[in-house]
């Protein structure tokens, strides 16, 4: 297997297991968080941040969502799906681009 | 870090690794080390996988240039942790933190061959916009950079922008500049597995 085929095997491995693996948070759960879209406050504003701007989630963040009812492990898992998701979103722009210019294959 | 569970909710067995890789090292273990010993069926063994290929395997960039990236996608998500992190590391690798901080001070002047310094100028468009346009990488692959090149360049940037996302959310503590350097010549050593 080339090189960068190992690259986009080994990420495509990660996503699957986040969202399709066992979790404590549901399955649903973690793909709205791997979307940023479809969760309601308080944890869409802890999501949202995680994706859109990291830099600005406080603990408030966090004891907001666990007075929702969510756990620790829950967030653990959802806040990991936020960055990942965020993350595979870039990615696919970058493939797609490079694809469109000439210089390799459009993303799986 | 802000999940009581990433602080206290290790095996046995882990936090014996962490005392073993205290003494040995002299530094606490950094918090970046320590989430992807947390519960690594989730996250950690393939986030380690992705990782580590993407900074350790075949490529036609060198792992300085490749840890440059690293630092330079961590300074446009303004992620504190990852920044030091990758400075470090990209320092120790090229033997050369003058070239490193002139890249993160100002790309364009900075005292880079054009193929890195059009890379690294189209992997911060991606990290600040969340999109690029096909002339965007066609002045990419003008500089002389193969489409190969891209590829690996923009799993350096998935790698590290969701690093830094999960630094900041998670609140990664600041290490001392002894412990990032400590940080920076283990992963030169070891990689990321």
């Amino acid at each position: 297997m080339p090189a960068e085929d190992k690259k986009r095997a080994a990420h495509r491995a990660l996503v699957d297991r986040l969202l399709n693996g066992e979790g404590r948070a549901s399955a649903e759960q973690r793909a709205c968080a791997f979307g940023n879209d479809g969760l309601s406050p308080p944890l869409s504003v802890l999501i949202n941040k995680v994706a859109v701007r990291p830099a600005e989630v406080t603990d408030a963040d966090f004891a907001s969502a666990k007075a929702a009812g969510f756990s620790e492990d829950e967030l653990f898992e959802l806040v990991v799906c936020a960055a990942v998701g965020e993350s595979a979103r870039l990615y696919k722009a970058g493939l797609v681009a490079l694809a469109e210019a000439g210089g390799g294959e459009e993303p799986g | 870090m802000r999940l009581e569970i990433l602080n206290s909710g290790y095996s046995a067995g882990t936090r014996a690794l962490f005392m073993v890789i205290r003494l040995f090292s002299g530094q606490p273990v950094p918090d970046a080390a320590r989430l992807v010993f947390y519960r690594p069926d989730f996250y950690g063994t393939l986030a380690k996988k992705f990782t580590h290929e993407t900074m350790r395997g075949p490529s036609a960039w060198s792992v300085g240039d490749r840890e440059l990236m690293a630092a330079y996608v961590s300074k446009m998500n303004e992620s504190a942790f990852c920044i030091r992190a990758h400075t470090a590391t990209a320092s120790q690798a090229y033997q050369d933190g003058a070239k490193v901080q002139a890249v993160l001070a100002d790309l364009e002047s900075a005292p880079i061959e054009e193929p890195l310094r059009a890379t690294l100028r189209m992997l911060g468009k991606l990290t600040a916009e969340g999109t690029l346009t096909a002339e965007d990488m066609r002045e990419v692959l003008s500089a002389g950079v193969s489409p190969q090149q891209v590829e690996d360049a923009l799993a350096v940037c998935v790698a590290f922008n969701t690093t830094g996302r999960l630094a900041d959310a998670f609140g990664f503590e600041i290490l001392s500049p002894e412990g990032f350097e400590a940080g920076a010549k283990y992963l030169l050593k070891r990689g990321y597995r």
